[in-house]
């Protein structure tokens, strides 16, 4: 494995006021990976996310992007460099349009012409928000608001998505769909960090996994074999 | 079709141009000087449509602004310190200290919003009044609640707005001349608003309008983006002002109380956020209905009921209020508003209604 590590975060360590939310937790994903993050609530799951796409600032640690450090590096400019965020609730732009959510996804970008392709690639991933492109994105149902978040996200070209909880509130046969299409995001070569309480989906979506309690990180490994493990079973697959 | 729109254009570019006569010969010269103050009005409503109408920063203290613009002006075209610079300089001095002023309040607000946001504005409006009000000690420079007076009028070289020409048999008066000075700078106003409206900026101020967190996911400068827009209604708040100045020949800080400020917030609101017409509309409507009633409801009682009964003033700021109250409920985005702001209203209900759904939504 000579493979290069996309991201890399070593010890990185977040505080809310005098509670330490991240103690410290090292990670890497490799180009193309599709990395998932499980934890229960209030683990430090979104904590790490907002860390990484520049939402919060750490307390210290440190964290290389293509071998680069990211961490003087503001929030706008981290999705120019690639790193897109699909944040906890999808935060879509409620009153705007399908269309317009998706066009204001491409706002690091000045291509007029490639965003006009790159438009009509996500309404292909995602036939159902072609149908609706001039509905109001907040009058659309849980699962296609995801949709929206996740086109969103796509059209600013990212080289690391990263979804927070991507399969919150939503009914069973939308999460499978939605998982789908992550799956299909990842064939096509975008690195993927998922973030998910559901330890299952994520698992088995993903080739390597990292389990967060209390703000460390307890367990790593091979999806599979996470999957499999006692501790993992025990406590977050009720078995 | 394109023919049909420039004939459009020509129609409405000459009835521009014929308004301050045909104004004056049917009502008088009075209402042609309303009318100049019409514009610098719509002026004043466009910037502020820039902050609260584009970007949904509530800013209650906007005519500081205008405040800057015309003591600018009037402090360096006046026998106050005995400057006598000419408009073009101090004009664009005046909106680029406006500027300034705008990203002096738009810096330390970043991080508030709405009522927050709007108190810390109006408490700004405030202290640039009381400032001018009482910067004449120990060393006089604003000269205090008296104000500034004989400031030089616009004027270009020899050409004065402030006086009045023959031009082929045709008298044109200095309210004539204001009216064209101002109804060029308005255009232009109105030009740039709208170019921003459609800019990449202009979909920034949307997303941060929306939703600020999901706005700076979608690689937003939020802060730059939020300072611009501060910035650039300060602008024409600043333009605005040193116009005023010039025009009226006289400034003091209770030209620009707290209710200036609501005056042109409510021009906003009334005629549609974020909609340049409608904006324009609410400009035209909040200064020239209070003039009609301050003309007319004197007579009118004195017809109906043989006596003034009831203070023409007090009546005006009455009807005004109800006028206000009757908008916002029948048309609560405004007379005119944009598509948007239209459409975000209606959805209002239908969205939060969704959002409680969602949750158990199933695979529809």
């Amino acid at each position: 494995m000579t493979q290069t590590n996309l991201l890399e975060v070593e010890n990185l360590k977040v505080s809310y006021g005098g509670i330490q939310a991240l103690k410290g937790i090292s990670l890497t994903i490799a180009q193309g990976e599709l990395v998932t993050l499980i934890g229960s609530n209030g683990a430090g799951k979104t904590t790490t996310l907002k860390a990484l796409s520049g939402l919060l600032h750490p307390a210290s640690g440190k964290v290389e992007y293509q071998d680069k450090s990211l961490l003087h590096i503001p929030a706008h400019q981290r999705v120019a460099n690639g790193i897109s965020l699909v944040p906890e609730g999808r935060g879509i732009f409620a009153r705007l349009t399908v269309a317009e959510n998706l066009l204001m996804g491409a706002y690091v970008r000045s291509d007029k012409a490639e965003t006009a392709a790159d438009l009509e690639r996500q309404y292909e991933l995602f036939p159902r928000l072609a149908e609706r492109r001039t509905q109001l994105a907040g009058t659309l149902s849980g699962g296609e608001q995801q949709m929206v978040a996740m086109a969103r996200a796509l059209m600013s070209h990212p080289t690391l998505l990263m979804l927070d909880e991507p399969s919150m509130g939503l009914a069973p046969l939308m999460v499978e769909k939605i998982f789908e299409t992550i799956r299909d995001i990842s064939a096509q070569g975008v690195t993927i960090l998922l973030v998910e309480q559901n330890a299952k989906l994520a698992l088995e979506a993903a080739q390597r996994g990292y389990v967060l309690e209390s703000g460390a990180i307890t367990l790593s490994g091979a999806a599979g074999e996470l999957l499999g493990s006692d501790a993992v079973q025990r406590a977050y697959l009720g078995a | 079709m394109k023919l049909h729109r420039s004939s459009g254009h020509l129609t409405l570019a000459i009835a521009l141009l014929a308004l301050p006569f045909i104004i004056d010969a049917l009502f008088g010269h009075g209402w042609v000087r309303i009318t100049d103050f019409a514009l610098l009005y719509i002026m004043l409503a466009l910037g502020l449509n820039i902050v609260v109408g584009y970007a949904g920063l509530l800013d209650l203290g906007y005519i500081a602004f205008y405040a800057v613009g015309a003591y600018t002006y009037a402090l360096l075209g006046s026998p106050q310190f005995g400057i006598h610079w000419p408009m073009y300089v101090v004009l664009p001095l005046g909106a680029l200290i406006a500027c300034g002023f705008g990203v002096l309040l738009g810096a330390p607000t970043l991080k508030l919003r709405g009522d927050y946001l709007a108190i810390v504005t109006l408490g700004f409006g405030e202290i640039i009044r009381i400032f001018l009000n009482n910067l004449n000690a120990p060393v006089n420079i604003t000269n205090g609640p008296q104000g500034i007076s004989a400031i030089d009028p616009l004027q270009v070289g020899a050409f004065s707005f402030g006086s009045s020409y023959e031009w082929m048999g045709i008298r044109i008066d200095d309210v004539h001349l204001h009216y064209y000075l101002f109804l060029g700078f308005t255009l232009l106003v109105i030009f740039v608003s709208r170019r921003l409206e459609d800019s990449r900026i202009g979909r920034a101020w949307v997303a941060i309008r929306e939703d600020e967190v999901a706005a700076s996911a979608m690689g937003i400068n939020t802060r730059n983006i939020k300072l611009l827009a501060f910035a650039m209604g300060a602008t024409f708040g600043g333009i605005s002002g040193g116009l005023f100045a010039g025009f009226q020949g006289f400034v003091s800080p209770e030209s620009f109380s707290l209710m200036e400020s609501i005056m042109v917030l409510c021009m906003v609101v009334l005629g549609g956020m974020g909609n340049v017409g409608g904006v324009v509309l609410g400009g035209v409507l909040l200064v020239a209905l209070p003039e009609l009633f301050r003309n007319a409801a004197g007579p009118v009682q004195q017809a109906l009921i043989g006596k003034v009964i009831v203070d023409p003033e007090s009546l005006r700021m009455l009807m005004f209020g109800l006028a206000l109250i009757l908008v916002m409920l029948w048309r609560p985005a405004g007379i005119w508003p944009s598509t948007q702001r239209r459409r975000e209203f209606a959805a209002d209900d239908s969205v939060l209604h969704q959002e409680q759904e969602t949750v158990y939504d199933a695979s529809k």
